[in-house]
């Protein structure tokens, strides 16, 4: 399974009141959510990433509250993956649950910059930067959260396997 | 073994697990609130299970915006009470019933030693103050939790930190979890147990432990946990009822690291903007001006916690020009602090006391900041805009500096206030 986009450059400990902030919070609709994605640190990003980009983050995406709108927002805004040096744990595993693809990678800070194109192997756990001709290696992901990626995420996994979660 | 190995290891039908094993663990209670309950209601519909996997252990609790402030709220609200009928679900705490959700899990007994709980929503680590293990999850996840009642969970390695000493007046376990906080920072304990032991531990009452425990996610934490001890089991039979087996670390238990504090010396801690590990001694920083003093949430909204705030207010008037907010964490606790005097202590100070809610805490309702304002909340988190505009600015502390805060109009230390 590949992804590729834009890289879209944050720092860490980028908490989910900044990723969908609180004031959206009574809206179920993923469009209406996808409109916020970001907004507490890019008012723009919702329209940037329409042209598909990959979230680049340092350390502790995602902290803070356990909002499944936020991983919700990224995914119909656009974004195909985010790569983070590392996660917030809840959102790690919201993620992986509504299928937006997360990888950890080891100082992604430093690799990639703004607008670098790049493509992502998950099951390889490979990250090419095309822009600057680099191949980045990810930790890869365990066989069972690839199926449930793959699957598209949880609910749809769960329809495939008959109720097991992994 | 510790405590948190022990208990994943019953609840996935193991003899024993080691930190990163994957396990599939049956959850003993599962908890939503109506932020995080209805998109999990709505996937549990698309799963496509007809009924939850056992309509005893599902709590649902409607506190984030209660009463409904909006019409989209009352929307959530509505769900939530559908779902609770039509899966005969008795646990629905509705308004005047309950309170903030993870306050209403320990008071009202859903949660007891050695159990697994899970709640969707990120405080829910606070319950390992009662020696369960506890964490957070979303709402995808609960849809599959109600449907199956397993999830899988990667073995946390484990932190010990061990307390000695005696805080000093005025001085308290959130001062002690804001120094901890500080010290290991907002991601020094991702995917992590954090487990609190030590001499200082027996001495602090639940309330102080549920403190602890629940700002374990501000470092990362999967959960912050305590051995239960006669305090926790006092609590337990007052509050709970069923049986439970209390689990204990091994003598041998292994952990990744092992940290000591000595709270003896400890002073009242302040977390800045816009980072709850952004922690300095309340003195230091003293002389901020203030807008706004919060005391409430799931982190400091009990009596013990409003009783320390009256003691500060008791017969004094907050500064002119400064709002003083009191949200009692729940209906038990509001009554409880009607039937102690102390509501009449704040209403007399000039606070204005609130039902319990969320809702100032996370920025929903009930007490937004405007831009360029300044708050100190006895709540958990100061990202930037969570109480808010994005523009104000929001400083975490204990019941006592918020109390000694709003009598001054700007942040000080509690002991020399009150001449401690």
């Amino acid at each position: 399974m590949e992804v590729s986009g834009k890289a879209a450059i944050f720092g860490s400990n980028v908490s989910t009141d900044a990723i969908f902030p609180s004031k959206y919070m009574t809206s179920l609709d993923p469009l209406e959510l996808a409109k916020h994605a970001m907004e507490g640190v890019d008012s723009g990003f919702a329209q940037k990433a329409q042209e598909s980009l990959i979230v680049i983050a340092g350390s502790n995406f995602g902290c803070g509250s356990s909002r499944e709108q936020a991983p919700l927002a990224l995914k119909y805004a656009g974004v195909k993956c985010v790569l983070a040096e590392s996660f917030a744990r809840i959102f790690y595993r919201n993620a992986i649950n509504i299928g937006l693809p997360v990888l950890e990678l080891p100082e992604s800070s430093k690799k990639i910059e703004e607008g670098d194109m790049l493509t992502i192997s998950l099951e390889e756990g490979k990250v090419m930067n095309q822009t600057k001709g680099l191949i980045l290696d990810a930790p890869k992901l365990p066989e069972f959260i690839l199926d449930i990626i793959r699957a598209g995420g949880l609910v749809e996994h769960l329809k495939q396997t008959g109720g097991t979660t992994r | 073994m510790n405590i948190s190995e022990k208990i994943l290891a019953a609840s996935s039908g193991r003899d024993e697990v080691k930190p990163n094993d994957i396990v599939e663990a049956r959850v003993e209670m599962a908890m939503v609130n109506e932020m995080t309950g209805p998109l999990a209601i709505q996937t549990f519909e698309k799963i496509g299970t007809e009924k939850v996997w056992d309509r005893q252990r599902i709590v649902l609790v409607q506190d984030h915006q209660v009463p409904a402030d909006t019409v989209k709220s009352a929307e959530l609200h509505k769900i939530m009470r559908a779902f609770a009928k039509e899966q005969a679900i008795p646990l629905l705490y509705d308004i005047g019933s309950g309170g903030v959700c993870h306050q209403v899990m320990v008071e009202k007994g859903h949660v007891r030693p050695g159990e697994l709980v899970v709640g969707a929503d990120s405080h829910s680590c606070m319950y390992g103050a009662l020696g369960a293990f506890a964490t957070g999850i979303g709402s995808t996840e609960m849809a599959s939790v109600f449907a199956t009642g397993k999830l899988w969970l990667r073995v946390p390695s484990s932190i010990r930190i061990n307390i000695a000493g005696a805080f000093q007046k005025f001085v308290t376990p959130k001062d002690l979890i804001l120094r901890i906080v500080g010290q290991v920072g907002a991601d020094g304990a991702i995917y992590k147990s954090i487990e609190f032991t030590g001499p200082a531990i027996n001495k602090i009452p639940v309330s102080g432990r549920l403190t602890m425990c629940n700002m374990t996610v501000e470092m990362g934490a999967k959960t912050g946990i305590i051995q239960p001890d006669r305090t926790t089991l006092d609590y337990i039979r007052d509050h709970a009822s069923g049986p439970f087996k209390v689990v204990r670390s091994d003598e041998d238990a292994t952990y990744e690291e092992t940290m000591e504090f000595n709270i003896d010396n400890l002073e009242p801690q302040v977390a800045c903007p816009h980072s709850v590990d952004n922690v300095k001694p309340a003195k230091d920083i003293q002389g901020v001006e203030i807008d706004q003093a919060f005391i409430g949430s799931c982190t400091n909204g009990r009596p013990e916690d409003l009783e320390l705030a009256a003691e500060m207010l008791k017969g004094r008037r907050i500064k002119e020009g400064v709002r003083l907010l009191v949200t009692p964490a729940s209906q038990e606790v509001y009554l409880e602090a009607l039937k102690r005097g102390l509501l009449e202590v704040f209403v007399n100070a000039g606070a204005y006391v609130c039902n319990p809610t969320c809702g100032a805490c996370f920025g929903g309702h009930m007490g937004l900041l405007a831009a360029g304002e300044v708050c100190i909340s006895s709540s958990n988190r100061n990202f930037q805009g969570r109480m808010g505009s994005p523009e104000s600015d929001v400083y975490l502390a204990s019941p006592a500096t918020v109390a000694a805060s709003a009598l001054a109009g700007e942040i000080v230390d509690p002991r020399h206030f009150m001449g401690a």
